[in-house]
């Protein structure tokens, strides 16, 4: 029996407003009255009138709310819509889940009870709407690749009194579990099942994503074992060997660098820098493990990670970013024996919200792209909803906008854990499955949610990208698991092994900890589904959420499972450990998988890469005839310069208590560089964070932009308080068309920079990621085909401990009469600056200029070590690293954050500065801006007088930003609240 | 309810219970405040207290942390409130009619109200978004909670923090001062030129009372703002910390404990 429970809000709503709001700028042909929200669950079981009742009521605060069965108690008169949004059969529907497990408590119903709950909202909407409305206002709230979506005229629901009485379940057809594909078949058959997959009944599954080379060397495997494979055994393989698990780009020889570009550039620096540091190595596990890891403290280790989750967000962004934070905290929790996660990190790379033009992935333009303001929102608040509802506080972040991202957004995700180095005396770190250890799957349940999600990232956007690579995030369900684990399971000793499912699901989880003992084998009918129906080969590479893989001795499972149950943690065995070698999965007691490990993991063929030099040159822009106090309002007001208050405000920054520097700071709440934030609260250590991205210079040159992401990291840390020699860097690329030579040109390039300059800071790349096909191919409005592939981009993230936190300084100016000094040197490095690139944008051509801001290691260091000094004298009472805009972006941000004025000249900056614009714009590395107060300035002169310095000024107490050149001639004059005003002015527009 | 309360007892380190489980989440950093103010504290699963409900017998205070029990699925707090309706309302029942202290702080608060052991409710923020800011507080009511504070700035972050509590229930209220804080502007608004009530809370609500004061309720952090460091104003007020590691926040935890020895 198939009944509703309605609950409807009693009192005024504010949502209503909001709602209305968003609707009004949807273009409506008529105009909005009135709305109304209700909350409804359709609930799937024989229950009697009494118990709905009684159900109606547990879920329904009396003060707040009406609950009703089977029937929407209000006067209808004035709505004239009812639109349902609900999930697609077999999505993941948190509160229904939820809801489920209440009423099982309730009413003492068994915990395998039949009984099924499915949640929607439903809106009541009213005023001059024409149908056409109606479907765009439901088209604004719901996503039709996860959502369903349902349109009925008021007048009807106020006759039925409901709306229908039907479960959206899934209902598999039955198909055969499991067919073998022949692999001897032409070329042109090999390389269309690697592209578009396994034919069944004329359809093709879904992109491989393995090219002729990788399919005849499959072919020739089975043809050795003198048999075909079965569809489970291909899809296994190409998860695998997915550019997305095997980063087969940086690991293949290019050019002359036979070992590829990660041996070579990333893990050579490393191991480079730790052997320079000998007993100063304060690396522990890099590159080994899901996260990398460093030593915090004599106790304890401190992990980071860094994801990009960058196609699922751009098809679902909602639920690609939500997965995308909630699945990297799983590589926390999966570092070693389980670290708990204790801080979480993004950055996003947008098109330009404001770009209302569609594009779409089939020529037939029915498959629509999301328009980057949606792409925007939805990736917002999925981070959101992922990380507050994890209780792990979002300390750091980024945002950046360029048309390019337009059909691909970047979304960078990352955590921070912190682990005991030894628990019940072991090394936490290391972890061994061993012979005989059952598998166990802990977690939540597998449905047809993100299946070939490794396999789609690998390739480039277009009409073929499946739909079922979106997956939907549920936190809690993972809260419990990592509370189960780090906090009870890990003291107890109860696991020997543990990885997170990510990319490939269990196929790869269980693939990569068989390495550990050498073997596998697993049942496959005994992992917990959400719905049945599903085939072996989709259970065995489903990416369903929230699923941790663990390896558990079989005197422990009994503790093991007793525990979890009584925390509400799905666990269960499905299979164990060995050491034949083998892969080997069954279905009801048949073999349906069997290969070699040693094939599994290794058998890619390689594949060399060639690339082919390219240089880039632009014009050089034409000056603007206007005032400098113009350009610098107009550069405040960009979008990637001015302040994203409302990002950082809306996440859960402050929870677990160690908060030290904010992202949001000061009087005039600008947004910080650099992060602090104090892991272990009875330590007075803290951790402080940051990043570098700077997409634009690698128009010009990848290796400066590389090397200034990495020099921009470092220094926004030590401007903020941390230390040089115990900083840490991790690397993640985002690349477009990774086969074009160019392209890998430009990217040896950046991962030359990457090398040349970690190994000349001594910073070790500790972890990294790559995502190397961000290109979009689809159609603009008018059906012509488009490409847009993103810019080249490079992160770097940093992390770096301060002994003290409270000797961290913040970005803001203090008190009105300190003295502004500029630490390092000003050239002429205007190349792709934001300046250029305002003045690009005005003539409306690609005149960004040439001179690239390039890093002197030898100078930078130097000015590095004499802030880590000052700093740890107490010295400076303000601190903020140049960037993006330069030394007027800075002086600025310095001054609204503090609602102080500053009066300073640019006369004889320390470098080769040839002009006024070179002095307020040029983005010249290793700069810092830093405040002084009246007492400390003689002690502080005397420590500065080592590097390149000059004092510029002072802060004044009337609120005007005053710049003077030559002959005191006055070239900015800017009031602090009108700055601050457009500093906060996209922010503003966009809450 | 039951307003009975026993004769009053002298404690040297009173204990805490601290609630966790199903995506509660500030229970370490609430832990770690009330053992700073000298008290003993644990963190307990709900399933465990469940399991041996009298165990409940052995405490003096009673927390609810924060955080997003089920996922604010139904409604905030509703859930968790079942769940503990369900299984232990004779036992909190008990532990309330002695002169015990109890505490719900955001996500707690959300799931006391839901209990009926706290007046009122509280719904969605007015702006239709989650938030993370500082406020400050005016404190108005009477309770060991709040003794020998007049003011106070603490962080919130919630999206559910709109107090809502109808006229005549209010009027009750404040005649008997269980109105434990309300927003005000006040240093931190000033400062960051915020306006005071960040949710739309009616009467600029903050935090409410019941039990004579010994249970208390509220939406901000007191636990975010134990250490000098936690206030967005540190910053400029370095050069007046001296030694201390102390912020405002830890007054309430030290209110608690000493409640018991006094």
């Amino acid at each position: 029996m198939i009944s509703r429970i309605y609950v409807i809000p009693k009192i005024k709503d504010s949502r209503e407003r909001l709602f209305l709001k968003s609707w009004s700028s949807l273009g409506l042909s008529g105009k909005l009255s009135v709305a109304k929200v209700i909350d409804s669950y359709i609930i799937d079981y024989d229950f009697s009138k009494d118990q709905l009742a009684k159900i109606s009521a547990i879920l329904t605060n009396q003060n707040l709310e009406i609950g009703s069965v089977n029937e929407i108690p209000i006067a209808f008169d004035k709505y004239k819509y009812v639109i349902e949004i609900g999930f697609l059969p077999g999505v993941t529907d948190n509160v229904g889940n939820t809801t489920r497990e209440t009423i099982i408590d309730y009413l003492h119903l068994d915990k395998n009870s039949d009984l099924k709950v499915f949640s929607s909202k439903v809106f009541l909407i009213g005023g001059k709407l024409k149908f056409e409305d109606v479907k765009k206002i439901a088209l604004s709230l719901h996503n039709p690749l996860i959502e369903r979506s349902y349109i009925e005229n008021a007048k009807v629901i106020k006759r039925e009194k409901s709306l229908p009485l039907q479960a959206p379940e899934v209902i598999l057809e039955k198909r055969v579990p499991v067919i073998i594909v022949s692999l001897n078949v032409s070329d042109d058959e090999l390389i269309k099942i690697g592209r578009e997959g396994i034919e069944e009944n004329g359809v093709r599954r879904g992109p491989l994503a393995l090219d002729l080379a990788s399919m005849k060397t499959i072919q020739s495997y089975f043809n050795k074992l003198g048999r075909d494979p079965r569809d489970i055994e291909l899809e296994a393989l190409a998860q695998t060997w997915s550019e997305h698990c095997k980063h087969t780009i940086f690991a293949n020889p290019i050019d002359e660098i036979k070992d590829g570009l990660y041996k070579t550039y990333i893990k050579g620096a490393t191991n480079l820098i730790r052997k320079n540091k000998g007993y100063g190595d304060f690396c522990v596990s890099v590159f080994s493990d899901n996260s990398g890891g460093i030593i915090f403290d004599e106790d304890n280790l401190i992990t980071h990670k860094v994801e990009t989750h960058n196609s699922p967000s751009a098809l679902d962004p909602f639920g690609g970013a939500i997965t995308g934070i909630v699945g990297v905290n799983r590589d926390t929790i999966g570092f070693g024996l389980g670290a708990k996660p204790v801080a979480n990190v993004f950055g996003y790379c947008f098109g330009n919200p404001e770009d209302v033009e569609f594009i779409y992935k089939d020529k037939e333009r029915k498959q629509k792209m999301f328009p980057p303001k949606r792409i925007m929102e939805g990736v917002i608040k999925g981070v959101n909803a992922g990380g507050n509802c994890s209780g792990i506080p979002t300390v750091s972040g980024f945002v950046r906008f360029d048309d390019r991202f337009k059909g691909k957004p970047l979304v960078f995700v990352g955590t921070l854990g912190i682990i005991p180095k030894k628990i019940n005396e072991k090394l936490s770190h290391e972890k061994c499955a061993l012979l005989g250890d059952y598998i166990v799957v802990l977690g939540g349940r597998v449905g047809a949610d993100g299946i070939h999600g490794a396999t789609f990232s690998s390739v480039a956007m277009d009409s073929n990208s499946p739909a079922t690579a979106v997956q939907i995030g549920d936190p809690i369900t993972q809260k419990k698991l990592s509370d189960a684990i780090i906090k009870e399971a890990r003291a107890m000793d109860l696991y020997n092994s543990i990885t997170d499912n990510g990319a490939g699901g269990i196929s790869c989880s269980i693939a990569e900890m068989a390495k550990e003992c050498d073997g596998a084998e697993v049942n496959l009918e005994k992992v917990p589904l959400k719905y049945p129906g599903l085939r072996p080969w989709e259970i065995w590479i489903s990416e369903s959420q929230e699923r941790m893989t663990l390896a558990v001795p079989k005197k422990k499972w009994e503790v093991f499972k007793k525990l979890m149950d009584s925390r509400g943690v799905e666990a269960t065995v499905v299979g164990e450990f060995n050491n034949s070698g083998r892969c080997v999965v069954k279905y009801d007691g048949r073999k349906i998988m069997d290969i070699d490990l040693e094939f599994l993991h290794n058998g890619l063929p390689a594949k060399p890469l060639k690339s082919e030099k390219i240089v880039h040159t632009y014009p050089e822009p034409k000056m603007l005839i206007v005032s400098r106090t113009k350009i610098l309002e107009n550069m405040l007001a960009d979008k990637n310069i001015s302040g994203f208050s409302f990002i950082s405000e809306q996440y859960d920054h402050e929870v677990q208590a160690g908060s030290v520097l904010k992202p949001i700071l000061g009087r005039g709440r600008i947004n910080t560089e650099a992060q602090v934030f104090r892991p272990i609260l009875s330590s007075k250590k803290g951790v402080v964070l940051s990043s570098g991205i700077c997409p634009s210079y690698g128009d010009i040159s990848t290796y400066h932009m590389a090397a200034c992401a990495l020099d921009t990291t470092i220094r926004n840390i030590i401007a903020s308080g941390g230390t040089l020699s115990e900083l840490a860097i991790l690397d993640n690329t985002c690349w477009c068309s990774s086969y074009d030579k160019n392209r890998l040109y430009e990217l040896i390039q950046a991962m030359e920079a990457c090398y040349d300059y970690s190994v000349g800071y001594g910073t070790p790349l500790i972890s990294g990621k790559d995502s190397m096909f961000n290109d979009f191919k689809g159609y603009d409005e008018k059906g012509n085909p488009i490409a847009i592939s993103i810019p080249p981009t490079l992160l770097i993230s940093g992390i770096s401990i301060i002994e003290d936190i409270y000797k961290v300084v913040s970005p803001e100016f203090k008190n009105a009469g300190d003295s502004i000094y500029l630490l390092g040197e000003t050239h002429d490095e205007l190349g792709a600056s934001e300046y250029y690139k305002l003045l690009a944008r005005k003539a409306k051509n690609n005149s960004i200029g040439n001179n690239v801001p390039k890093v002197n290691l030898g100078k930078n260091i130097k000015v590095y070590n004499v802030i880590e000094n000052l700093i740890q004298k107490e010295l400076i009472a303000s601190s903020i690293s140049l960037t993006a805009g330069g030394l007027i972006v800075a002086l600025a941000k310095a001054s609204i954050g503090a609602q102080l004025g500053a009066k300073i000249s640019i006369k004889n900056l320390p470098g080769e500065v040839a002009s006024t614009d070179v002095a307020l714009f040029s983005e010249s590395q290793g700069r810092i801006l830093v405040s002084v107060s009246k007492k400390n300035v003689s002690k502080f002169e005397k420590i500065v007088s080592e590097i390149p310095h000059i004092r510029l000024g002072q802060t004044i107490k009337e609120t005007k930003l005053i710049v003077v050149g030559d002959k005191d001639k006055k070239i900015i004059y800017a009031n602090v609240k009108k700055l601050h005003n457009i500093y906060h002015s996209f922010s503003n527009k966009m809450s | 309810m039951i307003k009975k309360t026993n004769k009053k007892i002298k404690i040297k380190k009173p204990k805490v219970i601290i609630l966790s489980g199903y995506g509660l989440n500030c229970e370490e950093e609430t832990k770690f405040a009330f053992e700073r103010a000298g008290g003993i504290a644990e963190i307990v699963h709900i399933n465990d207290i469940i399991a041996k409900p009298k165990m409940l017998e052995e405490y003096h205070i009673m927390a609810f942390p924060g955080g997003f029990s089920y996922g604010d699925d139904t409604g905030s707090g509703k859930a968790y409130a079942n769940k503990m309706r369900n299984h232990l309302k004779k036992e909190l029942d008990e532990f309330l009619s002695r002169d015990t202290l109890a505490i719900g702080i955001c996500n707690g608060f959300q799931i006391m109200t839901n209990l009926g052991i706290l007046p009122g409710a509280l719904f969605y923020n007015k702006n239709g978004r989650y938030l993370d800011r500082w406020v400050d507080l005016k404190i108005t009511g009477k309770s060991p909670w709040l003794s020998g504070i007049s003011k106070i700035s603490l962080p919130i972050a919630h999206g559910e923090g709109r107090y809502i509590i109808d006229k005549t229930e209010y009027k009750k209220m404040t005649k008997k001062n269980e109105v434990a804080f309300t927003y005000m502007e006040g240093e931190i608004c000033k400062y960051q030129n915020l306006e005071k009530n960040p949710n739309g809370a009616d009467y600029d609500i903050a935090g409410v009372l019941s039990f004579n004061g010994r249970v208390l309720g509220m939406m901000p952090h007191p636990e975010r703002a134990m250490f000098f460091h936690h206030s967005p104003l540190w910053q400029s007020k370095k050069d007046k910390r001296g030694k201390t590691d102390d912020g405002e926040g830890i007054i309430l935890f030290k209110n608690a404990v000493n409640y018991f020895k006094k």
